[in-house]
Parts: structure tokens; C-alpha cells; sequence
């Protein structure tokens, strides 16, 4: 019995964790495995949004409120990892608009977000270059 | 004043930035002076905190006043006030040759604009010299990293734009890994100072959770320095960029990077953590000998230059990391001569590149048959970062080298110095290549006698600069070492 404790413990007492966890594996193989150049910024989103969720869970103390004053408070959550998550996502949101502005420029050159079609275009034209050169 | 240096230092870069795009409305010329003197103004603070760092001792700023371990705090000491100075210094004599190389490269409704993106990535390298709050380090790392996705993809080759969206898919994988490390620190120490980390983290170094916050640190920047097998976004991001962007990211980005590691390895963790929980320096010093080894051999095989520099970059941060991985005196003093000659070398290599797209707009070693008539001061210069590459006696590549060397006897690994030659003879090879085809080789066919056909002197002025300082610092080296060894006694001696 005990033991089916200690495993029930693990998986539900901490699955704010294994959310996060599952998250951002799941935005890393987007990141990775995905050819569509928009899939891999939303792989990319989904993967920085598990870390904030890992640090507003960990801010939460057992019993706490909302760090605002009030009259009835006894305990505040920590609102430092909040504020650090405010500026994260700032970050996050203008890497999401760098990506997005570089895109679009890529569709205009190249006509096609798949990264395996750009590479083998990119290829081509390398190839053509070196021929002309070793002409 | 001179008390609020450490994070004006910082601050003037930011504000140039801002003030860059309004005086380029003038015209062109004004916004490259306003950043060019918000490089110089920076370089000039840098130099007086190192000056104050030396004579007095660490440096502690603390913003708006607000004592540490709460507020956030800026420290200076040997090591980081170095690589300040060597940041802002090869920021400045890159804006300086920036002006006629932009006007080759770029669009011109793209120059301004450039240089506004320019002083926010330098300040975010500054930024995350001068920090010593961890969450701060991880704000400025993403701000160098974005205004550099900016920097690369501004190429007008079209590689330039999947360069650049390849190092920003591992660039934000790096940096949400740094950012993910902190929060585990965050959650069993309760602080993000680095001094007030040290102090609290000896006691937890058998806690999963500090082990677990010490691999992602170090993935994280690793894959920021480009450590060999996560050195991926590199080659195209350095030989698709502007010459300008190539130059300025192969000098320092890379630098800070590694920076960054030697403080969160020696400052955030102590030394006695590396050696006796997690055994880190076996997998670095042998990542560190594959990178030497691959970035020189895969430098041969390349035919174009910006590209064969880059893997040559590879190689040489297998310099710096196998420095730090031997966690003696003598490597970190290695590592750190390596940080700054690297700055120079590959910075002035980069800017004879530039000087060489600018003039005939080919980066084909093949092309270069004749360029030593052609160009004959840009090539001495060339000449020279090659020669310090190889380490050659006087200079600065063979200081370093010789640091490494002795390092690896006095560690007790003597199969490191047959690595150093052997690299050290590949990178003779790739180098005696394109000095083969600048000087010696003939032409297949009469061409009319050009003459000479010089870059302008606002390029060439920046560049035997940088050459010069590669000899300069060859012969004198006992400035640079003397400050390296402070830094070294303070990192390991605890």
C-alpha cells in the first residue's frame, strides 16, 4: 500500500511539474521536429510559456493570497517570480515578433515557410555559384 | 560622476540607441557619429573602472540604491572589468569601420537603423559583463541575442534570413534554458544575487534540484558560445551577416558568452563543485578537444573565407573552454589571454574580410590570386591575425597557447599539448591557403596592371589596430597576463 503512496504522491502531489514538463517537451519537439517555420515559433512559444508556468507555480506558498495587502491576509504568495515572469514574457513577446518580421521576410524571398524547401533551394543556388566559379 | 560610471557605462549605449534613429533623420553620417561616440564614451568609462578595479579592489554598484541581496547589483573585478574594456574597445573600432562597409552592404534605408540595433547589442553584451544578479544576466542575454538576430538578417544575401531564424530558434532554446536554471536556484536558495548564491550554495551541492540548475546553465551556454556539437547556427550566421555584424559577433558575442560561463562555473558554483559533485570538466575538456580538432579540420574544407573563420571560431572557443575545464591557475590565466586574443585576431581577421567585400565584393578564397598587389596594407594585416591564429612567437596567439600548454602539463595531462600542435599545424594549413593565393600564386591570365586598389582609410585605420594590437600585446603581454592572473587568483582561490 505504502508504496502505491509514494507513487500517487509523486505523480498527483507535484503534477503542477509534470504539466510543465509535459509542456515544454512538447514545445521542444515542435522547435525541433517541425518544418513549418510558424509551427516551430509556436513550438517556441509553448516551450518559454512552461518555464513561466514553472515559476508562478513555485511562487505559490501552502495558504497564501494574492500578494496585495489586505486586512484579512495572514500569508502572501512570493510576488517576486511574478514580477521576474512579467519581464520573461516581454522578452518572449519580442523574440515572437523578431521571428514573425523574419517570417515574413522569408516568404517574400523564398515563397515557402518549410525549412527543408529553403535549404534545398539555398543548396541549388550554392551549388549553381560554385559552378560558375570553377568556370 | 565617476561613482556612477559602472552602469553609465551601460546606460550611454542605451541611450545613444535611442537618439541613433532621431539624428539620422539628419542624415546618415550624424547617427554613425552618435554611435561612435557612444562606443567611445563607453570604452572611456570601461577604461576608468578598470583603472579603479585595479588600484582598489571589486567594485560593488548597487541600482537605485537598494542594498543587495534585494536590489540589484553591478560588480566589477579584474576579470569582468577586462572584458569590458575589451568589449567596448572592439565595439568602437568596429563602429568606427562600420560607416563605408555599411554603405557597400546594406540598403541604405537600412544603415540607420543598423546602428540604433548595433548600440543595443553592444550594450546588452556590456550589460551582461557588468551584472551580478543572475536574472539581469539572463534580460541582457536575450537583448544581445535579438538585436543580433536583427544584425544577421539584415545581409542582402537571402541565406542571411534562415541564418538568421536557425540561431534564434537555438538561441531562445539557450536562453530558456538559462532562465529555467535560475528558477531552480531561485526555488532552493530564495536569492538571484551571485555573491549571496555563493554563499548559500555550498551547503545544497548534493541537491538534484542545484545539479539539475547546473546542466541547464551549461547547456544553455554552451550553446551560446557554440561549443562543438551545438556550434549548428554559427557557420551561416557569421558567413551570411554583413561583414560589420560578422566582425562584431565573432569578437565579442561569443567572448561574453563564455564569460558568462567561467562566472556562473567558478563564481555562482564554486571550483569544488565542478571537481567533486558533478565531474563537469571531463565532458568540457572533451567536447573542448573535439571542438579544437573539428573547427580547424572542418576550416580546410571550407572555400569560402567568412565561413572557414567561422569554424576556425569554433575551434578557438575549444581553446577557451579546455582552459577553464582544467581548473588550474595557469588554464584560467590561458583562458582568458585566449578571450582577449581572440577578440583581436578574429576581429581584425573579419574587418580584412570586410575591407576585401568592400573593395571586389568576392569572399571565394580562390578569387583572392593577386590581392597582395592589389591591397598590400589590408593583407599585411591579414598576414598578421593569421599568424597570431597559428600562435607564432611574438604574437598574442602564442601566448595563450603557451598558458594551455603549461597548464595541461601542470594538470597532468600532457595529451592536450599534442592537441594544441596538431590544431596549431591545421590551422598553419587553412591559413598558408589563402596567404598562398594572395602573395604567390600567378594569375592564369594578364590582367592590366590596376594598381593599387586600397580600402578606404576609415576601414583600414580600425584594422591595423587590431593587427597591431596582436603584436603589441605579443611582445608586452605582461599587462594583460598580470590582470589574468588576478582575475585567475580570484576565481579559483577561494
Amino acid at each position: 500500500m505504502s508504496d502505491y503512496g509514494v507513487i500517487t504522491e509523486f505523480i498527483l502531489g507535484k503534477y503542477h511539474y509534470w504539466i510543465c514538463i509535459a509542456l515544454m517537451v512538447v514545445g521542444f519537439y515542435a522547435m525541433i521536429a517541425k518544418e513549418n517555420l510558424l509551427k516551430k515559433i509556436i513550438g517556441m512559444n509553448i516551450f518559454q510559456t512552461a518555464v513561466f508556468l514553472f515559476y508562478i507555480s513555485i511562487s505559490k506558498v501552502h495558504g497564501g493570497t494574492a500578494p496585495i495587502t489586505w486586512e484579512h491576509a495572514v500569508i502572501y504568495d512570493n510576488p517576486l517570480p511574478h514580477v521576474l515572469i512579467l519581464t520573461a514574457i516581454v522578452v518572449s513577446v519580442s523574440v515572437t515578433a523578431v521571428a514573425l518580421a523574419l517570417v515574413i521576410e522569408i516568404y517574400r524571398t523564398y515563397d515557402t515557410i518549410e525549412e527543408n524547401e529553403i535549404l534545398e533551394l539555398n543548396r541549388v543556388e550554392e551549388e549553381k555559384n560554385l559552378e560558375l566559379a570553377g568556370r | 560622476m565617476i561613482a556612477h560610471f559602472p552602469i553609465l557605462v551601460i546606460v550611454v549605449l542605451l541611450v545613444a540607441a535611442a537618439i541613433v534613429p532621431l539624428v539620422g533623420r539628419i542624415n546618415r553620417t550624424a547617427s554613425w557619429l552618435t554611435a561612435c561616440a557612444g562606443c567611445l564614451a563607453s570604452f572611456l568609462m570601461a577604461v576608468s573602472i578598470l583603472s579603479t578595479v585595479l588600484d582598489s579592489g571589486r567594485i560593488s554598484y548597487w541600482l537605485g540604491n537598494w542594498a543587495p541581496p534585494f536590489g540589484i547589483e553591478y560588480a566589477y573585478d579584474p576579470l569582468n572589468a577586462f572584458v569590458l574594456v575589451l568589449v567596448s574597445f572592439v565595439a568602437f573600432m568596429v563602429a568606427v569601420y562600420a560607416r563605408d562597409s555599411l554603405e557597400k552592404e546594406l540598403d541604405p534605408h537600412r544603415i540607420t537603423p543598423f546602428y540604433a540595433v548595433y548600440m543595443l547589442f553592444v550594450a546588452g553584451l556590456m550589460g551582461m559583463v557588468a551584472t551580478a544578479d543572475l536574472f539581469n544576466l539572463y534580460v541582457f542575454l536575450e537583448i544581445t541575442s535579438i538585436a543580433g538576430y536583427v544584425l544577421i538578417a539584415v545581409g542582402r544575401k537571402r541565406e542571411s534570413l534562415m541564418a538568421s531564424f536557425t540561431y534564434l530558434v537555438m538561441g531562445t532554446i539557450a536562453a530558456t534554458f538559462v532562465l529555467l536554471g535560475i528558477g531552480y536556484l531561485y526555488m532552493v536558495t530564495g536569492t538571484l544575487n551571485m555573491a549571496d548564491l555563493a554563499r548559500l550554495l555550498p551547503d545544497l551541492y548534493h541537491s538534484k534540484v542545484v545539479l539539475t540548475a547546473f546542466a541547464f546553465f551549461t547547456v544553455g551556454l554552451t550553446i551560446k558560445i557554440a561549443l562543438f556539437p551545438l556550434h549548428n547556427w554559427l557557420p551561416n550566421a557569421y558567413a551570411f551577416a554583413p561583414s560589420v555584424t560578422s566582425t562584431i559577433m565573432a569578437a565579442t558575442a561569443t567572448k561574453v558568452g563564455a564569460y558568462a560561463l567561467i562566472r556562473v562555473m567558478f563564481t555562482v558554483f564554486q571550483p569544488e563543485f565542478e571537481i567533486t559533485v558533478v565531474h563537469v570538466t571531463q565532458v568540457l575538456l572533451f567536447l573542448a578537444t573535439i571542438a579544437i580538432l573539428a573547427g580547424s579540420i572542418l576550416a580546410v574544407a571550407q572555400t569560402d573565407i567568412k565561413k572557414m573563420l567561422a569554424y576556425s571560431s569554433i575551434g578557438q572557443i575549444g581553446y577557451i573552454v579546455l582552459g577553464v575545464a582544467l581548473m588550474n591557475h595557469l588554464g584560467m590565466i590561458g583562458s582568458i589571454m585566449h578571450i582577449l586574443n581572440h577578440a583581436l585576431m578574429k576581429g581584425g581577421l573579419f574587418l580584412v574580410v570586410g575591407a576585401i567585400v568592400y573593395r571586389h565584393g568576392f569572399t571565394h578564397i580562390q578569387d583572392f590570386v593577386g590581392l597582395g598587389r592589389k591591397m598590400p596594407f589590408t593583407m599585411a594585416a591579414f598576414t598578421i591575425g593569421a599568424l597570431s591564429m597559428i600562435g607564432v612567437p611574438l604574437t598574442v596567439g602564442f601566448v595563450s597557447k603557451w598558458y594551455l600548454a603549461l597548464a595541461s602539463l601542470d594538470a597532468g595531462m600532457w595529451y592536450f599539448v599534442p592537441v594544441l600542435l596538431i590544431s596549431s599545424l591545421i590551422t598553419a594549413v587553412y591559413f598558408w591557403r589563402v596567404i598562398d593565393n594572395i602573395y604567390f600564386k600567378k594569375t592564369e591570365k594578364e590582367e592590366p596592371a590596376t594598381g593599387i586598389q586600397e580600402a578606404p582609410i576609415g576601414m583600414l585605420v580600425p584594422t591595423f589596430v587590431l593587427a597591431l594590437l596582436c603584436i603589441v600585446f605579443g611582445i608586452f603581454a605582461s599587462f594583460p597576463i598580470s590582470v589574468a592572473e588576478q582575475a585567475a587568483t580570484l576565481l579559483l582561490m577561494r
